[in-house]
């Protein structure tokens, strides 16, 4: 193995900045499902250049044959003038061009600078130059400015400090061009624009950066170009100066979504407490007290790492809470147990679908139905006649589109997904209702219907909480705001005083510690 | 509240409608997992049927479930463990000391007593088991494996390594190999726990949630499942399986060992578990297959005895088939990721 390539050594194979990316004619089917049709851009080098589109449009798909994971079935794409023929991101490499996936390839157990190098180890006979190589390090970081220490263990970096070792593997490879998939997905605010200055560094060092993402702000601001795909056709390629928030969605979705969210309907302000939490403490949450009105949506907002799904998680009881109550239409929820919680009627849907909420091989019947089977069951025996019936009028309900309800969910899309998570919720019209992060990775078709659900879920008489990472969601969507930030809640809005400015001044002041 | 429930009478029904016989077709074919160890099986046994005459004899047939009949057993309650997500390494010396239990206790009380005190020998083992999995959360595979030494030299110290006669308690042997229909109440016994334990796994609650603790603990948990008690049973079961089927071996064969079952058993159990197509990940399976799977290997090794082959060529094909069996499951799961 040749380590040279660190260095720019003479015979690197392509990828010089200054080359332009031509992506010409490209289509790719999934077992006779057509991702992408003759779609044609260029990436200029030096610029960034978003991909946006529903989930499903094909932007990800298109990424991924640009870094070569994916070999397209029909097209070509040339780099400065030369045909590339990548079936692997080992070949997308050596022609200069690196994915930073929304999966992270970190290696948990080795150091940051061993991630850096990962692949590319400096080594002589075998050996790795430990004093080179933290030399390599300490240039790497202060071209980007990253304060990482090299020995750190990889396994306690946060998400976005993960993000930061892939970046410095890219540069560290000579990457011409970087493809983000989603990347400030999991970032906190002040995280992402830390991001933000990373990819605006990289374009302006020549670099062409890739960007994928489904918040169309972060689009807006960063862009050079904008290429907006649906359902696998390339709708336009424009540039970003001349285009808006309005313009984007209209092309993504082939009409314009007049408003993103529905009307506010506000509960009676005397309407009965459905639920009160007083001085709730557990980790990461510090002495909470709030209540919540039937037919109220109460939106919880803060930085990541404020405590919100931790808060959502003491209320749920599924966490060690250490002091406080949590009382539910009048009855004490206690212990550690969620299934108490959700026969009381309290039901929460998780943060991360994939990981807490759906067993992705199962059937979406069984995904639905789970933590309700007992309704569709007699003395522990599954009838098949009434389950079926239960979750077809759900799907119905919460629009999921599923072929089959025998399909295993991995099948769905992110946006059904979710809305199967809101079936469940409802196997049983709960009397409280938690969302934490309702549309995370969702595209904007999708959110627009969960949004009318959760609206409609209020009106009908349950109380809501939503946490949510993008505030315009809390703002488009909440009655009343409760702000945390380190565990506690630092403000309560209401009425004309939710703003985007109150609830950011709330996230980011200090509050003298007691 | 309202219950959703109340308003969907009139629902339409999505996908397969309820009961009809193309559905139970499809449902029964349907499925890859299926096809795949059924497929292998029918033309395995019309084979044999071909190439030796003696196999299709009743007698022959009725050995090999008659032999199997503790393996049925084991295997059918591990599947419940796998699909909950975890392993039973410890089923082989559970076998054996359960064994020994019933054989021991036999000398002195009635053959009733014997079979209680084997089973609830079993069901504490699989209790202990579930407990240090869920509550002091040791990887399964290391629980059961470091239980296996335990239980064998519990075994060992039961009987001091001596062999242990049951064919002179009196009913023991009429437990085991009295015929009703010209089977044994060997196989009739395993046929029972197969026949209860694939229904369990695939009409129940506890099925359900069986594959969802397997399937995803952390959400399946969230979504109010009692995961940690649904592996903990499934591991009494196991246990209970393996001490069933320990016994059921000792009334057959007349006597047992300390040294009986072991981790020969342990692998042969997972292996017709795994040849049947369930999931060594967890969140898959079903206890049919496990059936087949188990009657697959015996069938494997009945025709390479019918048929004079050399005996040691059948380990070298049994390893290639379980190497196979999770070849497909690993490639479904990635097809469908």
């Amino acid at each position: 193995m040749s380590y040279e390539t660190l260095d720019g050594a003479p015979h690197r194979a392509a990828g010089t900045p200054g080359d332009d990316l031509v992506v010409a004619g490209v289509s790719k089917r999934f077992g006779g499902v057509p991702a992408l049709q003759d779609v044609s851009i260029t990436i200029k080098a030096g610029e960034v250049h978003a991909l946006i589109g529903e989930n499903g449009a094909g932007k990800s798909t298109l990424g991924k044959i640009i870094a070569g994971v994916l070999a397209p079935d029909e097209g070509s794409l040339t780099l400065g003038g030369r045909t590339l023929h990548m079936s692997s991101p080992r070949d997308g490499l050596t022609h200069g061009i690196v994915t930073i996936a929304q999966e992270l390839a970190i290696v948990p157990g080795l150091t940051v600078a061993d991630n850096v190098f990962l692949g590319a180890e400096i080594a002589t006979g075998g050996f790795v130059r430990r004093r080179e190589l933290r030399r390599r390090f300490r240039e790497l970081a202060q071209r980007t400015g990253f304060a990482l220490h090299p020995d750190t263990p990889a396994a306690n970096l946060s998400t976005a400090d993960k993000q930061k070792v892939e970046i410095m593997r890219a540069l560290s490879r000579q990457a011409s061009i970087v493809v983000m998939d989603e990347p400030s997905a999991a970032l906190s605010s002040h995280e992402t624009s830390a991001l933000h200055g990373i990819i605006r560094t990289l374009a302006a060092g020549g670099t062409a950066v890739i960007l994928i993402s489904h918040f169309l702000s972060e689009v807006l601001s960063l862009s050079d170009t904008i290429t907006t795909l649906r359902d696998g056709h390339l709708v336009q390629t424009v540039d970003a100066r001349g285009a808006t928030q309005e313009s984007l969605i209209e092309g993504m979705l082939g009409r314009s979504l007049s408003a993103t969210f529905p009307e506010k309907q506000f509960p009676a302000a005397d309407g009965p407490v459905v639920l009160e939490v007083n001085n709730l403490c557990a980790p990461m949450v510090n002495h909470c007290t709030f209540s919540l009105r039937r037919g109220e949506i109460l939106g919880i907002a803060g930085l990541v790492g404020a405590g919100r799904s931790e808060l959502a998680r003491a209320i749920f009881r599924d966490a060690k809470v250490s002091a406080g109550s949590v009382r539910l239409g009048g009855d004490d929820l206690s212990g550690h147990n969620p299934r108490r919680s959700i026969h009381r009627g309290l039901v929460m849907i998780p943060e991360s679908r994939k990981e807490l909420g759906l067993m992705m091989g199962r059937s979406v019947r069984e995904n639905v139905s789970l933590s309700r089977l007992d309704l569709v069951s007699r003395l522990g025996w599954v009838s098949r006649i009434r389950e079926r019936r239960a979750v077809s009028s759900l799907m119905e309900r919460t629009t999921v589109k599923a072929a089959s309800m025998s399909l295993p969910v991995a099948m769905l899309s992110g946006g059904n997904q979710q809305k199967l998570l809101f079936a469940r919720s409802m196997m049983k019209t709960p009397a409280v209702l938690i969302a934490d992060e309702p549309t995370r990775g969702v595209d904007v078709g999708s959110k627009r219907a969960i949004y009318d659900l959760l609206v409609e879920m209020a009106h009908e008489g349950m109380g809501i909480i939503v946490i949510s990472s993008e505030l315009e969601e809390v703002l488009g969507l909440a009655h009343r705001v409760l702000v945390m930030r380190h565990g506690r809640i630092s403000a309560e809005l209401a009425g004309r005083d939710i703003s985007e400015e109150a609830v950011l001044e709330a996230a980011f002041t200090e509050i003298s510690a007691s | 509240m309202t219950d959703t429930l109340d308003h969907s009478d009139t629902g339409q029904e999505i996908g397969d409608a309820g009961f009809s016989l193309k559905s139970g077709v499809s449902r029964l074919f349907g499925s890859w997992r299926t096809a795949g160890i059924l497929i292998p099986f029918l033309i395995l046994f019309v084979v044999l049927s071909i190439a030796s005459s003696p196999f299709l004899h009743t007698t022959n047939l009725i050995n090999i479930l008659d032999q199997q009949a503790a393996v049925l057993c084991i295997a059918a309650a591990g599947t419940l463990v796998l699909v909950a997500g975890g392993i039973d390494l410890s089923v082989g010396s559970t076998y054996a000391l359960a064994g020994v239990t019933a054989g021991q206790v036999g000398q002195h009380h009635s053959v009733v007593w014997a079979i209680l005190a084997g089973l609830v020998v079993g069901l504490v083992v699989g209790l202990i088991n579930g407990v240090i999995v869920t509550v002091f959360r040791i990887s399964p595979l290391i629980t059961t494996l470091a239980m296996s030494y335990i239980i064998y030299g519990l075994a060992l110290k039961v009987t001091n390594g001596n062999l242990v006669l049951t064919g002179s308690i009196p009913g023991f042997q009429t437990f085991t190999n009295s015929t009703f229909l010209t089977v044994p109440s060997a196989v009739w016994m395993a046929l029972a726990v197969v026949v209860v334990l694939a229904v369990v796994l695939s009409r129940t609650t506890f099925g359900r949630y069986v594959v969802a603790s397997g399937g995803n603990a952390e959400a399946a948990r969230l979504a109010g499942v009692r995961v940690n008690a649904i592996k903990i049973i499934t591991f009494v079961i196991s246990g209970g399986a393996a001490a069933l089927g320990g016994i059921i071996d000792a009334g057959r064969l007349g006597s047992i060992l300390s040294t009986s079952g072991g981790p020969s058993l342990s692998f042969l159990v997972l292996a017709g578990i795994v040849v049947g197509g369930t999931s060594i990940a967890g969140g898959e399976g079903s206890g049919w297959r496990t059936a087949l799977g188990v009657l697959f290997i015996a069938l494997i090794g009945n025709g390479f005895n019918l048929l004079g082959v050399d005996p040691n060529w059948q380990q070298i094909v049994l390893g290639l088939i379980l190497l196979v069996a999770v070849g497909l499951d690993m490639w479904a799961r990635r097809a469908r990721a």
